[in-house]
């Protein structure tokens, strides 16, 4: 039995939108970088798909996600092996990973940015993090992103200022592979839910938040978005999935990640 | 064979133009002890190897290098490293910016004394793009191209551990050895400070010789230094600081690197630990929750 909540923060919706990322994925790691997603991989876990894995997000694989934020002390995690980052690599190139994350730029190939912005590649005028893992997940496992706040700045215009991630990008294409050999999967923001499954890989609109038009998606995305005939509106959590995000997140921590923390059902 | 040094002797074998290796990962288990002990040399133009964090932010400020091999330069809960980001904003260091797996390929090929190993990664991004020298190359074996990452050769490392004996057997008690192994593997000279030193019979307990991931062949120099991963973590001994590293940060909008090392480095570690509140409170370090 489930029942559809009425009462939600956007937040909270997005989890739920994200966790379907991980749905069909099967006996993959999912690693959730961030609150939103993280949660939205545990929920993933702990409902849908419980063959998902999942790390402490330090050093140990769980058969049950961790709550986040300062836990009891006589909390004992649920270590089901060992997993340094050592052997993060031999996962991430045996392909068996889905990892979220909310790049800084997502260009129209969805190429994404971590590393710099603007200036020139020797002096950047902004300097990030770096390609971090980016690179190595693009072309070895399925990738979802999160972004927060839905604008032209991070859905740009042009092609991203450093490449960190491989897309759907054709005078990229490496010599024997494919466009589709490249797997990103949804892109969840504050607006909506879409995925790069349109004509020629261009991004497409899977579904609005209450409240969100096409017109405000695409006026705050730099390149054309696909809009389908017609366009569901993003379902909402249930009771049921509320409660078990509340208990994953016991600090509230999913409050703080939207601008404003606004509710699920805009005014 | 005793391989124990000061921290002073083992530093000074660094020489200028040198490519050296850092352990640890971001804010996790490094070196710093030994890293301050360069602040505080001559020596200068170095390549730097590393997953980084305070580390090469501080190396940087300091004028050490000439050119940085990384995936990404971060304390994690400061996501954005103050100094790395001034020099690289500033134009003053040569990059070689590649994929975090890429740099565990191109330390193992340098640990296996092979001039490449073939990879996926790095395929279609600006990873190839900003450096050239990384090679594609043909398989005899399928029709795809592959690059060819590049050995990682490393004339120094320097990794911080909890135990060492003083021959180089070296214990991690922590979560994670990170790279560490092919750090140590990958370079002709790996200088490792420890947290303690402790007698060879230490590692007879078999759950504590599991805890060892590399042989002592590959530990050259062994620097005992307490507290020395600060303001690094060295789990379970001790968490990261994060006041300290606040203060860190804050360095890079006001007063700068001198007003930092003014304030902290000291003339040796005896000096830095007073500054910064003594191996006591380093030790009382709370450990982080992810």
């Amino acid at each position: 039995m489930s029942t559809v909540a009425t009462d939600y923060t956007l937040a909270e919706l997005c989890i739920v939108a994200a966790a379907e990322a991980f749905r069909h994925d099967g006996e993959v790691l999912a690693t959730g970088i961030g609150v939103i997603p993280r949660l939205a991989a545990s929920l993933a876990m702990k409902t849908f798909n419980p063959d998902l894995m999942m790390t402490d997000s330090e050093s140990f694989m769980l058969s049950e996600p961790n709550p986040l934020g300062k836990r009891p002390a006589d909390f004992q995690q649920a270590n089901e092996s060992w997993m340094g980052f050592s052997r993060i690599f031999d996962n991430v190139w045996s392909g068996k990973r889905h990892a979220m994350l909310g790049p800084t730029q997502i260009d129209r190939f969805g190429q994404t940015n971590t590393s710099a912005l603007g200036g020139t590649y020797q002096q950047p005028k902004v300097m990030m993090l770096g390609a971090r893992g980016f690179p190595g997940n693009s072309i070895c496992h399925a990738n979802s992103f999160f972004v927060p706040g839905h604008n032209t700045r991070i859905f740009m215009d042009g092609e991203c200022d450093f490449v960190s991630s491989i897309g759907y990008n054709p005078a990229r294409v490496p010599r024997g592979r494919a466009l589709d050999d490249v797997d990103i999967r949804r892109v969840i923001t504050n607006l909506c839910v879409m995925d790069f499954g349109g004509p020629d890989h261009q991004i497409r609109l899977l579904s609005l938040h209450p409240g969100v038009t096409v017109d405000e998606v695409q006026e705050n995305t730099a390149y054309p978005v696909v809009v389908p005939a017609s366009v569901p509106t993003t379902p909402a959590p249930t009771v049921e999935q509320l409660a078990i995000i509340a208990a994953l997140d016991p600090h509230n921590q999913r409050a703080a990640q939207i601008a404003d923390n606004p509710p699920g059902i805009r005014a | 064979m005793d391989k124990r040094l000061s921290a002073r002797d083992a530093v000074a074998q660094i020489e200028d133009g040198m490519t050296v290796g850092i352990g640890g990962w971001g804010p996790r288990r490094k070196p710093m002890a030994l890293v301050r002990e360069i602040l505080r040399s001559d020596v200068k133009d170095l390549t730097v190897v590393s997953y980084g964090g305070a580390d090469v932010g501080l190396l940087c400020a300091a004028g050490k290098v000439k050119k940085l091999v990384f995936a990404f330069v971060s304390l994690d809960f400061i996501p954005l490293e103050p100094y790395f980001r001034q020099a690289r904003q500033s134009g003053a260091i040569e990059v070689m910016e590649i994929d975090e797996g890429m740099m565990l390929l191109g330390l193992r090929a340098a640990a296996w004394g092979v001039p490449f190993i073939p990879t996926e990664v790095g395929l279609g991004t600006d990873v190839l793009t900003h450096n050239p020298d990384i090679k594609l190359i043909d398989s005899p074996y399928d029709d795809k191209e592959w690059v060819a990452m590049p050995a990682l050769k490393l004339d120094v490392s320097l990794i911080h551990v909890d135990r060492a004996d003083f021959r180089g057997v070296c214990q991690i008690a922590g979560p994670d050895h990170y790279l560490d192994d092919w750090f140590a593997r990958a370079a002709k000279n790996t200088i490792v400070s420890c947290d303690e030193l402790v007698d060879t019979s230490f590692f007879a307990d078999p759950a504590r010789a599991r805890e060892v991931f590399w042989e002592r062949s590959a530990t050259s120099a062994v620097v005992e230094i307490p507290g020395g991963a600060h303001p690094s973590s060295c789990s379970p001994l001790y968490g990261f600081d994060v006041a300290h590293f606040k203060a860190y940060t804050a360095s890079g909008k006001e007063g700068g690197i001198e007003g930092y090392l003014e304030k902290y480095l000291g003339a040796d570690e005896a000096e830095y630990q007073r500054n910064v509140g003594g191996l006591e409170a380093i030790r009382a370090l709370a450990l982080p929750t992810y």
